[in-house]
């Protein structure tokens, strides 16, 4: 093998029943780069780290790795750990009732016996030189998510990995923390680590990659220098066709125009519940996108959670269309035509086990009532109809709904929701770990849905997403309202500074 | 691209489709005891038509016997199978529960009297109060389970332990026997039909829970909920309530056995009866293929389940084995049952099928 390469891929096929999820990939890394996998959902990149992981088995193809005299057999991820591969997956698969400590050294012990003294100094050690917020003896449930991610990548440095894998490790993180976990993958790289990065923000990519490999359908599209590829053409690649700019999708569609003195769908007042936010008021008029934004635990999700009844509602008044309501469970919102796309896909939206066909009319049938369920015929009419018309990709509406891959997971908890035909919705970081065709998808759907009258509370980590999509946004600081911006107002600087209360 | 796929793989889907069907173990290994008796001892499938002592006209045979049996096991089983899809955990308490159905069964049918010379109530009004008193064993332990959040198996542990008491404590530990031979009916014969009415018992109840899932949403709610609780508290289902109504049926459930098992020998033994059926009930559920952990489940399956296991019981006797020596004979065939139809047994078997497969087609 060549000099500076530590891992080649060559030639990697995988069927699923009904899928090829990869058709001879090639994929080459080198030492001390970062190196960007990417692709849109359902492109087998994650396909592709799973059979390099020996999570999956391979159909075909070889795995050469530095430092061993032909093809390796990866088996299972035991045995990629031991060649030196390490990975911190998207979902965080570390275990929230063990500590800090025994996360980071689960399954890594060689003898019976544990000096647990050590290993809590240890890990002090290595979480306080990576500047992660976090104790050894601490369980690692009560970390937040971000600083959990923080630790998984820890515990892949700790483990002298030649090849580091980071599938979607910043989806949970904050600006700051993304900051952090750069500048700790750019030492890596020095110490001559390669670094697979899956990830979906283009920004990002261009800030710390060098090498980007693109898939597609589960093919190699190519592997590029990061400067020879210019963003529209890495998109372009990703979605197989020239796009139109992506940057004004507003100005495509009418507005709905509720008239002047309409009264509006959902109006609260001094709405609080048990998740920890301050009173807030919030109204949203017919055929509006409003969105709340603010940092990562700012409380954006507790307030519409609050509104779907998600949380325990403790004070309050809510009115729909100008009648008072009371919304005490998300039962009593979904009457009351709301629906809540929840900010977790996996853990309050999926279904995992059930088919796609009963995720989508989930939320419809619990309307309709325990008596009344939809005849076979009916159920799988309403399946191909929202599969076809949100381009779902799945091998049948029998699948179950897990083995889908995220982005169109997340169709479907949409298409769940469209069913009901609500009069508003409420998307919780919808476009959160999906591919920008997906996204721009669902932007599009957004307006859409406005325009026929629908109103569309719509929560994104992404500013640029929200200044597209909403024409009112709610500023949270602290668990707590700080401002509405309208208009003019709705550009990066203006929101950064609500955000970070730099007026005073 | 996946459409063109999902045609290639079907043509040779439908053996593939059989054997991942969840009915097949449990099928299977009927068939495979079947042809156990039919080699060793064809007898086994003799059924012969004759009077009982009363003068009705009887059939029986080891058949019969399985059938007549097996239907307590497989009313149970219907009843822990939604308990598991919902709650995940299963219920320890249904062989106590039975005493105190067929308690308050007797109780009410005798007065207070031990030896009563007529009916003090009719049996309907009997067991209708039986199911009331099990549903209402059952929402204790659904609460238990669904609001205070204690594990199926710690919170049945209670009346697991307490219920044969409580039974014994409704007669004031006395044993009834009903003279009435009506009474004898539901767990022997009706005069002039010779198939044992337990089987007619537990197939209504079939028929009864086969129109449920077909005609409520039993099924997507149960199943909800034990595969995502959170998901479908935020589709407006209520997880808690859905837990214990499954927790009540299976009270419902209880009520019948115990009417079928007080109605065999027309009075009660407290400490024995439907001693151990808890884990036979168990077992039938994972038999059938179901995840004892909860989520999607096969109501079929579990059923068959339930007479595989009186099969295996029956054929046991039939060659003689001690009823001390039963479970440990039994305990061997469920080990390999269980293990065959462990989901990663299954997907290595596939996994060989479909290499070899593959090594054909380059050959």
């Amino acid at each position: 093998m060549e000099d500076n390469i530590v891992l080649k891929m060559r030639n990697i096929h995988k069927i699923f029943p009904g899928v090829r999820a990869l058709q001879g990939v090639d994929f080459t890394l080198r030492k001390g780069e970062i190196h960007a996998l990417m692709g849109e959902n359902g492109a087998g990149k994650s396909t592709l780290i799973k059979v390099l992981t020996g999570v999956y088995g391979k159909e075909e193809g070889d795995i050469f790795l530095d430092g061993t005299e032909g093809p390796v057999a990866i088996h299972s991820p035991q045995d990629a750990q031991n060649m030196g591969i390490s990975t911190v997956y998207q979902e965080i698969t570390l275990c929230p009732n063990l500590t800090v400590a025994e996360n980071m050294f689960i399954g890594r012990t060689k003898g019976t016996v544990q000096n647990w003294k050590k290993m809590n100094a240890d890990t002090d050690r290595i979480l306080q030189s990576l500047e992660v917020p976090a104790r050894a003896a601490q369980q690692l449930g009560t970390c937040s998510l971000a600083v959990q991610q923080m630790i998984a990548i820890a515990r892949a440095v700790d483990m002298e990995c030649k090849v580091l894998i980071l599938d979607e490790p910043t989806s949970s993180l904050d600006e700051q923390e993304v900051e952090k976990l750069f500048k700790l993958m750019r030492d890596l790289r020095a110490k001559g680590v390669g670094i697979i990065f899956v990830t979906h923000f283009l920004e990002q990519v261009y800030e710390v990659c060098d090498r980007i490999t693109v898939m597609r359908d589960g093919k190699l599209v190519g592997e590029y220098e990061i400067e020879n590829l210019p963003r529209v053409q890495l998109v372009s690649k990703m979605l197989g066709k020239e796009v139109d700019d992506l940057s004004d999708i507003k100005g495509e569609v009418k507005t709905f125009d509720a008239g002047k003195d309409a009264v509006p769908v959902l109006e609260a007042e001094g709405l609080v519940s048990n998740a920890g936010i301050k009173p807030f008021d919030f109204h949203i008029n017919k055929g509006e996108v409003n969105g709340f934004t603010g940092l990562l635990g700012s409380g954006r999700s507790e307030c519409v959670r609050a509104i779907f009844g998600a949380d325990r509602v403790t004070g309050g008044k809510v009115k729909m269309k100008g009648k008072d309501v009371k919304i005490a469970k998300p039962l009593d919102a979904m009457k009351n035509g709301i629906a809540y796309l929840p900010e977790d896909r996996k853990v309050d939206g999926i279904v995992g086990d059930l088919s796609v066909r009963d995720n989508i009319i989930l939320a419809q049938q619990v309307l309709k009532g325990f008596f009344k369920p939809f005849s076979k015929a009916e159920a799988n009419k309403v399946a191909d109809e929202y599969i076809k018309l949100l381009n779902i990709k799945t091998a049948s509406k029998d699948t179950p709904i897990k083995s889908l891959s995220g982005g169109n997971q997340q169709k479907v908890i949409v298409a769940r929701w469209l069913f009901t035909h609500p009069e508003y919705l409420i998307l919780d970081e919808p476009t959160r770990g999906i591919d920008v065709g997906t996204k721009v998808d669902i932007q599009k759907l957004v307006l859409k849905l406005a325009s026929e009258g629908m109103s569309v509370t719509f929560i994104s980590s992404e500013l640029d997403e929200m200044i597209r999509t909403c024409s009112r946004l709610i500023v949270m600081r602290d668990r707590k309202a700080v401002g509405e911006l309208t208009g003019d107002e709705l550009n990066q600087s203006t929101i950064m500074n609500t955000i970070a209360g730099g007026d005073k | 691209m996946a459409n063109s796929e999902n045609v290639k793989t079907s043509s040779a889907g439908s053996w593939k489709n059989l054997l991942r069907n969840q009915c097949f173990i449990p099928i299977a290994a009927l068939l495979l005891l079947a042809v156990f008796n039919l080699i060793v001892d064809p007898t086994f499938f003799r059924i012969t038509f004759g009077y009982n002592s009363a003068g009705n006209p009887v059939l029986s045979g080891a058949i019969i016997d399985i059938i007549n049996n097996g239907s307590e096991l497989a009313i149970l089983a219907i009843g822990m199978t939604l308990v598991t899809a919902a709650s995940g955990g299963q219920d320890i308490s249904v062989g106590a529960a039975i005493a105190i159905a067929g308690s308050v069964i007797l109780r009410v049918l005798c007065g207070g009297n031990a030896r009563p010379e007529t009916l003090e109530a009719p049996i309907i009004v009997a067991f209708l109060v039986a199911c009331v008193v099990a549903m209402l064993f059952g929402a204790f332990n659904g609460v238990l389970v669904a609001y205070f959040k204690i594990q199926p198996m710690i919170a049945t542990l209670i009346l697991y332990t307490a219920g044969r008491s409580i039974a014994a404590w409704i007669n004031n530990n006395e044993l009834p026997v009903i003279s009435d031979p009506k009474f004898a009916y539901f767990g022997g014969f009706i005069p002039g039909i010779p198939i044992p009415t337990p089987f007619f018992i537990a197939v209504a109840c079939m028929i009864v829970v086969g129109l449920a899932l077909k005609f409520t949403n039993l099924r997507l709610y149960t199943q909800s909920v034990g595969i995502n609780q959170s998901s479908a508290r935020l589709n407006g289902l209520n997880p808690e309530l859905i837990k214990v109504m499954t927790f009540v049926i299976l009270g419902l459930c209880v009520a019948v056995a115990g009417l079928i098992k007080v109605s065999r020998v027309s009075s009660i033994n407290y400490s024995v009866i439907a001693k151990d059926i808890e884990m036979d009930a168990i077992l039938a559920v994972a038999l059938g293929g179901n995840a004892l952990s909860g989520g999607k489940f096969s109501m079929a399956a579990s059923i068959i389940g339930a007479f595989v296991i009186q099969c295996l019981t029956t054929t046991l006797y039939k060659y003689g084995v001690p009823a001390t020596a039963l479970p440990a004979y039994k305990a061997v065939v469920v080990i390999l049952l269980v293990i065959v139809s462990a989901p990663t047994v299954r997907e290595y078997f596939s996994t060989l099928v479909k290499k070899m497969k593959l090594k054909g087609e380059v050959a």
